[in-house]
């Protein structure tokens, strides 16, 4: 009748629930699925088994970043490229420079840590499958969704109908892409 | 979910009975056998440092009750004890006092007469407005520490929310009280100890190394007492990681303070400004200098700065003592140059009366702890702190 499906996804009713099903995929083998609640759900990171970020590490870069390029540049402009005596000063005035110093590195750290997000999250995304899934639009008023994508290697249509009827999902549906 | 620990209670350490604490304070006051001036100086260090971690408990107290935390529930009263302390410190002033003359050029009406900044300023800076004042700053924030800890220990028997609400009632002016307060006590005790120099931004500048050392205490004291098996399952990593994040926040915000003071006073080049930075440039002063620049800030600054250093009782202890430490030696550089220029020297009697008058706080701290459960019990918020976590 159609293309085999991008993912099934299964409604849950409370946070409890979405967690324990969480913990259950998770279990189950499956690495490709994603959680969808209306709010926050503490300790979804873990039940969901994601490993830490990596962001920290990319902020951090982008602050070096931030920090060489202050430098760099006050040091050429100032010293170098226009020479210009102010206050009696040396051309190379490390003091003077710090509050630039500081400025860049907080930008580049705060678009390393917004863009880096952006990124890792794979957005901005002006498509996605779920969209055109009915229930879905409950998501942000009072329904958890779960979603296992077909791309997953143990992927079975049977087993995860099987698996989210045993976790007692309300409405089990197919998502096409 | 962890519920809320009922009736944690310690018993007073060996050092931290009545006799020990005698026996402290007269360890501190054996300091005068190397003669008055050395002692009056050392003390004045010591009586600042002492001071800031009352200080910054008093105002974590209070801003944690202003803003209503939940995670700072289960250090409250650790950090209320230290606020108690304050009642010591004031009997600390009064050997401070008796100082005056050794410390404080403009208490001389020789120097004031013919030097036309002391003559100007002389009707702030005079003997009695001195003493006055500081007996006012004393009175203020002993009056505040002890209705904040008796709605805290009322608490403790009825469980009451009003205290709750009474607390924060306090606390909302307390802290307007204590940001006047505390900004003239620096001017007064620190900044006027070099008279003609001046700094609008000086008490910001000790503000911000006793929240650091507040910070740094509580975390030195939890560690300590898990290792004794208090507070285990109640005051959590999670805890820890919040004081980590307090201390890191607070290396970073010294740092800016003392930038910001450095780099005006270097950018006008007004000699009356910059000799004062002068003096902590001239000989060994230099290395002091040097040492708060990387001990204060580049070291702590990176080893503090992520998740895992921080949620490492081990390192997170190493850096509260470290920065402990380093505010002692930020204290001991405001103040010392003033008495020894050109030369850093750690005297005898900073020997003891570290170890005489910060064992007698240390002691007294305890000896408090043993009397009163260790975690606010009926506060209504407690269960909530100690399932606390970070996300």
């Amino acid at each position: 009748m159609s293309a085999p499906a991008w993912g099934i996804v299964a409604v849950f009713e409370t946070p409890a629930e979405i967690l324990r099903a969480a913990e259950a995929v998770r279990d189950a083998g499956y690495r490709r699925f994603d959680v969808h609640t209306p709010f926050p759900v503490h300790h979804m990171d873990r039940a969901m088994g994601l490993r830490d970020t990596r962001l920290p590490w990319v902020i951090l870069g982008m602050a070096v970043l931030g920090c060489a390029t202050a430098v760099g540049l006050q040091g050429w402009a100032m010293g170098k490229g226009y020479p210009f005596i102010l206050s009696g000063k040396p051309l190379f005035s490390l003091p003077a420079f710090v509050p630039i110093i500081f400025e860049l590195t907080v930008l580049f750290a705060a678009f390393g840590a917004v863009f880096g997000m952006l990124a890792f999250n794979r957005l901005p995304a002006l498509y996605h499958p779920l969209f055109k899934n009915r229930p879905f639009s409950r998501v942000a008023r009072d329904g958890f969704f779960i979603v296992i994508e077909s791309s997953d290697e143990k992927f079975k249509a049977e087993d995860v109908r099987k698996l989210f009827e045993s976790l007692g999902a309300k409405e089990i549906e197919d998502v096409h892409d | 979910m962890r519920t809320a620990p009922v009736g944690l209670r310690i018993g007073a350490p060996a050092f931290a009975k009545p006799g020990a604490i005698a026996a402290f304070i007269a360890v501190g006051c054996s300091g005068m056998i190397f003669g008055s001036g050395q002692f009056f100086e050392s003390l004045l260090v010591v009586f600042a440092f002492l001071a800031s971690i009352s200080l910054g408990a008093l105002i974590f107290v209070m801003i944690n009750h202003v803003v209503g935390t939940t995670w700072s529930i289960v250090v409250r009263r650790l950090a209320e004890h230290l606020m108690m302390n304050i009642v010591y410190v004031a009997v600390l002033a009064v050997p401070v006092m008796c100082g005056i003359h050794h410390l404080y050029d403009w208490s001389h009406p020789e120097l004031v007469t013919g030097d036309a900044v002391l003559t100007f300023k002389a009707p702030y800076l005079n003997v009695p407005f001195f003493i006055g004042r500081t007996a006012f700053y004393f009175i203020v924030w002993s009056a505040l520490a002890i209705a904040l800890f008796r709605h805290s220990i009322k608490q403790d028997g009825d469980g009451s929310i009003g205290h709750v609400e009474s607390m924060v009632k306090i606390s909302a002016p307390g802290i307007a009280i204590y940001a006047l307060t505390q900004t003239f006590a620096a001017f007064d005790w620190i900044m006027s100890v070099e008279p003609h120099w001046y700094s609008t931004i000086f008490g910001i500048y000790y503000f911000a190394g006793s929240f650091l050392a507040i910070n740094a205490s509580l975390a030195v004291i939890v560690i300590y007492l898990r290792s004794r098996g208090s507070l285990n399952g109640t005051v959590t990593v999670e805890h820890d990681h919040d004081l980590g994040k307090y201390i890191f926040a607070f290396v970073v915000f010294w740092t800016y303070i003392a930038f910001s003071q450095y780099m005006l006073i270097w950018y006008a080049n007004i000699p009356e400004e910059t000799v004062w930075f002068r003096v902590r440039w001239d000989g060994s002063w230099k290395w002091v200098s040097l040492a708060l620049v990387f001990g204060h800030f580049v070291i702590p600054f990176f080893a503090l700065m992520s998740r895992y250093m921080k949620r490492n009782p081990r390192v997170l202890l190493a850096g509260a003592v470290w920065m402990l430490v380093m505010h002692y030696v930020d204290v001991f550089w405001l103040i010392r140059p003033a008495f020894s220029h050109g030369a850093a020297r750690l005297v005898a009697a900073d020997m003891t009366s570290v170890i005489g008058f910060g064992g007698a706080y240390v002691a007294l701290f305890f000896h408090r702890l043993a009397r009163y459960p260790l975690v606010p019990e009926k506060d209504p918020r407690l269960a909530a702190s100690v399932a606390f976590e970070n996300h």
